[in-house]
């Protein structure tokens, strides 16, 4: 194992772990920042595999607005007590980790016995001239495509969020 | 190039148009809007039908325009239209935000669009999305109603989820072949283990969209709960646009005897149709009745991708354009009831016969058909799609689809027997509204007329698969 592997293991495991507690921390402010861990960590993983714009925008978008954005609504809309507001289903808790955990087995066994044709990557230059060539070049029509979607997205979330109006 | 592309670029302009239409004329202006639509979505399809070329391969394979995807492009826009003009009056239920309804109409239609034409991977997830995030809104459209709030909230969970698998399952492809587009996938698997994985992720995931069985849980609810139009178009058009995804998907990419997937699938299938089938025996409610007849539809149509040979692709696409017209006319027939009654249980349809005699002709019509009687048109369509099984080795399924069709014939009948045998406490039905009318007809004719001469849809079929046959 190289350095380098062990930097790679080092954020997985930060990755996984923040994310765990995203699922099991009782009081949901504490999920939303350990989500932003979560968006941390994966920035992190982008960063080591030479994708360094993609890494800047995960930290930007994600770690930055959207988790400010999830919290602040998470603070406007929460009206009981806050360190009992993430509970966890008591019910069939054992049950779905149970199969979640065969889930992931099976995928890992697989993923593992599996000879990955793995080479070393030319070092990216120009990331981010790529990124434009590629989404106005041949992925333009998933480009617009996605930039439809956003915009159904958001009148999609003003409509259903202002409710029926009073007459 | 550009002009390929037209119906897209069309669709797009019309939804971003209505919904600025929405903003200048709020609350007012839906009849022009509506009007606007249809006709918008009229252009449309004859401009892709008059693009009839045989295969154009955009941006290094990344977008096909071919005639297998004009096909179900002529599909999602005939069931558009055909949506719109016969729900033309219940839109009223949406108060205040009926042109942003249209708006999120055409998002949908132009997300099944480029899903049709996808020859990539990455595109295809976003048009999938673009159609899912439309219907997620649609779906949760009457806001004051509990159940359809309800029934939003499970189709964004489960939705998401969904989305998640096939997302993973890609992205395995991916990591094994270093490409996203489909033509090449298929040179540069290997078979590997995460090769099973990845196929089994994106067949769950393709599962949920077209609601096979074990990925079938959020069918019944989001059909409830949604207002019917929405119901009708996400039965029908949805369905067909995650099937159009699926088949070219497995058909161009994972080749056939590289490993038995077609074996999961057609077990899938025996167990989509044997349940869909057996549920919807008991059903009281038209929206539930027939949500568990698209389940079992499902299994009809995964039949044909499971013998992936000329007869049960033809099937596919055969069976679901009679599937629209056949669907969308027993939803049209279910709308006008709700205008009326404003419920959707069977006892309601109670002496229809005679209150509306016109309705329950296309109601019996519609439903005959979805069982598979001869000579109305879902019988040809079923008769390509078992024939292909069989042709393939697969006589076992083919037997099951067939024994769950006759007992389908069982709770379609009891619709009909309630419209012309049961009781009502109304006399009368009121007036239908001419744009309706118009859909009913159409739905009717097409039924009967492709049942007795198919001719010119086997055609159209054959010439559309012709590419995935070599």
């Amino acid at each position: 194992m190289q350095l380098s592997d062990l930097v790679f293991y080092a954020l997985a495991a930060f990755t996984i772990i923040a994310a765990l507690g995203v699922v099991a921390l009782p009081n949901i402010v504490h999920s939303a920042l350990c989500l932003v861990l979560t968006f941390i960590g994966v920035a992190g993983i982008y960063f080591y595999l030479g994708a360094d714009f993609i890494g800047l925008i995960q930290i930007l978008a994600y770690a930055g607005a959207i988790s400010v954005l999830m919290i602040f609504a998470v603070m406007l809309l929460l009206s009981r007590d806050v360190s009992e507001s993430n509970p966890s289903h008591k019910k069939g808790k054992y049950l779905a980790a149970l199969f979640s955990g065969l889930f992931a087995f099976l995928l890992a066994l697989s993923i593992y016995s599996t000879s990955w044709d793995l080479t070393e990557g030319a070092e990216i230059v120009d990331s981010i001239g790529k990124i434009a060539y590629m989404l106005m070049g041949d992925y333009v029509i998933a480009f617009e495509a996605a930039a439809i979607l956003l915009l159904a997205a958001v009148i999609g979330a003003v409509i259903l969020a202002r409710g029926e109006e009073k007459r | 190039m550009l002009s390929l592309l037209l119906p897209e670029i069309i669709t797009a302009s019309l939804g971003v148009l209505v919904i600025l239409l929405a903003v200048i004329l709020p609350g007012k202006g839906e009849k022009t809007v509506q009007t606007l639509t249809v006709a918008g979505l009229v252009a449309v399809l004859f401009l892709a039908v008059k693009i009839g070329v045989d295969k154009e391969v955009l941006f290094n394979g990344i977008y096909i325009i071919d005639a297998y995807a004009g096909f179900f492009k002529i599909l999602f826009l005939t069931g558009a239209i055909l949506v719109i003009l016969s729900s033309a009056n219940y839109v009223k239920n949406f108060s205040g935000r009926i042109s942003e309804f249209y708006g999120f109409m055409l998002f949908a239609v132009l997300g099944m669009m480029i899903m049709a034409g996808a020859g990539d991977l990455l595109t295809l997830y976003i048009a999938l999305e673009l159609m899912t995030i439309s219907f997620y809104i649609l779906v949760a459209y009457v806001l004051n109603r509990e159940t359809s709030k309800e029934a939003g909230l499970k189709y964004l969970i489960l939705g998401a989820l969904s989305s998640g698998i096939l997302l993973f399952g890609i992205s395995l492809v991916y990591a094994l072949t270093g490409t996203t587009v489909l033509s090449e996938i298929g040179s540069r698997l290997t078979l590997e283990p995460a090769l099973i994985s990845a196929v089994i992720l994106i067949l769950a995931g393709f599962g949920f969209k077209i609601a096979l069985i074990p990925f079938h849980m959020w069918t019944p609810d989001i059909y409830e709960g949604a207002p019917i139009n929405v119901t009708a178009f996400l039965a029908v058009a949805s369905k067909a646009a995650g099937l159009a995804a699926m088949v070219r998907v497995f058909i161009s990419s994972f080749q056939l005897g590289f490993f038995d997937w077609q074996l999961i699938l057609a077990l899938l299938a025996a167990l989509t149709m044997i349940i869909g089938n057996l549920v919807a025996l008991v059903q009281s409610n038209i929206k539930r009745l027939l949500a568990y007849s698209s389940i079992a539809q499902a299994g009809y149509l995964a039949v044909g991708l499971v013998a992936a040979n000329e007869y049960g692709l033809k099937g596919i696409l055969f069976y679901s354009m009679v599937y629209v017209f056949a669907n969308l006319g027993a939803f049209a027939v279910a709308v006008q009831v709700e205008n009326d009654t404003g419920s959707n249980e069977i006892k309601d349809f109670g002496e229809l016969g005679k209150r509306s005699p016109f309705l329950a002709a296309v109601m019996t019509v519609c439903l005959l058909s979805l069982a598979g009687i001869p000579p109305l048109a879902g019988f040809v369509g079923k008769f390509y799609l078992f024939s292909g099984a069989v042709e393939a080795g697969y006589v076992w399924l083919a037997f099951i689809g067939l024994l769950m069709s006759m007992i389908s014939v069982y709770y379609y009948l009891n619709v009909v027997k309630v419209m012309y045998i049961g009781k009502s406490p109304k006399e009368t039905f009121p007036a239908i509204e001419p744009s309706a009318r118009l859909a009913l007809w159409i739905c009717l004719l097409l039924t009967v007329f492709l049942g007795i001469y198919p001719y010119p849809l086997t055609l159209w079929t054959g010439n559309a698969v012709k590419l995935f046959l070599g």
